[in-house]
């Protein structure tokens, strides 16, 4: 049971049936399952691209003079 | 670069010292709600970050995700539920409100009502647990203990469970700099709740031999009686680390959690607390987070597959043990020996010659620590 709460994307009809081919040889349980599998992989990867510490010159004097302090640096 | 934060962004929701001051000061005219220690230790974790992207505790729309398609409602890998309960006669307030989380008399947080929902215990149960037997104590704790109501909304941190461990304690923010300061661009991450043998070694120097880095992360919480006591755990690993790990390679720091003892699920959302602190890499052993016979051995493992997008490499282990052909601490894969030479590790027989004060084999574990244990009186709970 899912929260069953799809939408609908449009891909080729070649691509789609060169994927069913694929996902009987998987352990996937459908196109379905094997496209978002891929796009969540792909996503994260890309969002991983952009990322920035939180923290500011500031901030970081002040985690680096506690870090002194307990010994860690 | 360590890992990036679980969704995208370190959450810090920690009260200003102006602000912090002002609602300790009118803690009486707010709406209270007084919450356990579990709660008491989340609404820490939101506020540092541990569990970022979570900013309060979840929404009814949140909760739905989690437990049907173990994700929150953005899509982000998210397997257990963080909540907090009410019964009818606590739910004094409304949507809208500002209350006040207070544990043992200690103001914690202020959360913003968003939400107050009503939800199926049987289904939460069933799909967090995987079983709605009340001798799992996770089942039992929702059956029997909470609310029939949960309270979403964001929190804003004014203050923390007083931490008698406090010097053991870095916060998401503070461990990546400290990573970052040591150059480790890859860092794996261990969960313990036990004083380390051999075994536990062994597993963190054959995954340290791939990574930069090893964060071991104790679990400071509620403890079964017969559990090591935290202060003797900490004790022995600072023993150990001072006298067998590079200085350089390996961190010591706790996080304060209670367990849900939610096998494979919960495994997910221990290498999510571990992504926060900066850990590209996380430790998954045998019936990880497990209780009882609850979960097979090795469920814990196989559930990071459903995730590609988790963000957090698992690193699986089978079991290390002590061979006596091999003359060393070996593992199924590279000991060809039979069950006879082998001396498996376990927790019951190091507690037993703990009590009895035995001796116990270095191969078990390093005298060091040995002398740690023993040198406490009553090192259990
Ligand atoms: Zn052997």
């Amino acid at each position: 049971m899912t929260t069953g709460k799809y939408t609908t994307v449009s891909i080729p009809k070649s691509l789609y049936n060169r994927i069913k081919k694929l996902v009987e040889e998987t352990g996937f349980k459908s196109v379905s399952d094997y496209v978002t599998y891929v796009l969540r992989e792909v996503v994260a990867m890309h969002e991983s691209e952009k990322y920035e510490e939180p923290f500011g010159e500031k901030d970081l004097e002040e985690i680096k003079k506690r870090l002194k302090a307990l010994g860690y640096i | 670069m360590v890992s990036r934060p679980h969704g995208g962004r370190l959450v810090v929701r920690v009260a200003s010292e102006n602000r912090r001051e002002r609602v300790l000061a009118s803690a009486a005219e707010y709406i209270q709600l007084k919450i356990g220690l579990r709660e008491a230790y989340d609404v820490e974790n939101i506020g540092y970050g541990v569990y970022s992207p979570l900013d309060g505790f979840m929404v009814s729309e949140d909760l739905e995700h989690v437990l049907l398609d173990m994700r929150l409602s953005s899509d982000i890998p998210w397997t257990i539920p963080i909540i907090v309960s009410v019964t009818q006669e606590e739910k004094t307030f409304d949507v809208g409100d500002e209350v006040l989380l207070v544990y043992d008399g200690h103001p914690l947080a202020v959360m913003q009502v968003e939400d107050i929902y009503s939800y199926d215990k049987k289904l939460y149960v069933e799909k967090v647990f995987k079983t709605s037997d009340p001798s799992h104590p996770g089942v039992y704790n929702v059956l029997r203990e909470m609310g029939e109501y949960l309270v979403g909304g964001r929190i804003e941190l004014v203050d923390t469970v007083p931490n008698p461990y406090s010097k053991y304690y870095l916060r998401p923010i503070e461990t990546r700099v400290l990573f970052r300061e040591r150059g480790w661009r890859t860092v794996v991450g261990f969960q313990t709740r036990n004083a380390p043998h051999m075994g536990h070694e062994y597993v963190q120097k054959t995954a340290l031999s791939f990574v930069d880095g090893i964060f071991i992360n104790p679990v400071i919480g509620r403890k079964k009686k017969g559990d090591f006591k935290d202060e003797v755990i900490l004790e022995a690993y600072t023993e150990l680390m001072r006298n067998y790990y590079p200085r350089d390679t390996a961190v010591l720091s706790i996080v304060r959690y209670e367990m849900r003892y939610a096998g494979p699920r919960e495994a997910i959302h221990h290498a999510i607390m571990r992504k926060n602190f900066g850990c590209t890499h996380f430790i998954v052993g045998r019936d990880h987070a497990g209780v009882g016979g609850f979960y097979g051995p090795y469920e814990a493992q196989e559930i990071f597959k459903e995730f590609p997008d988790l963000g957090v490499t698992p690193v699986f282990f089978r079991e290390f043990f002590y061979c006596r052909k091999c003359g060393g601490i070996v593992h199924e894969k590279i000991c060809p020996h039979g069950e006879e030479h082998r001396i498996r590790f376990s927790g019951t027989y190091v507690r037993n010659a703990i009590k009895k004060r035995e001796d116990i084999p270095p191969y078990i574990i390093r005298p060091e620590v040995a002398r740690v244990l023993l040198s406490h009186p009553d090192p259990f709970v």
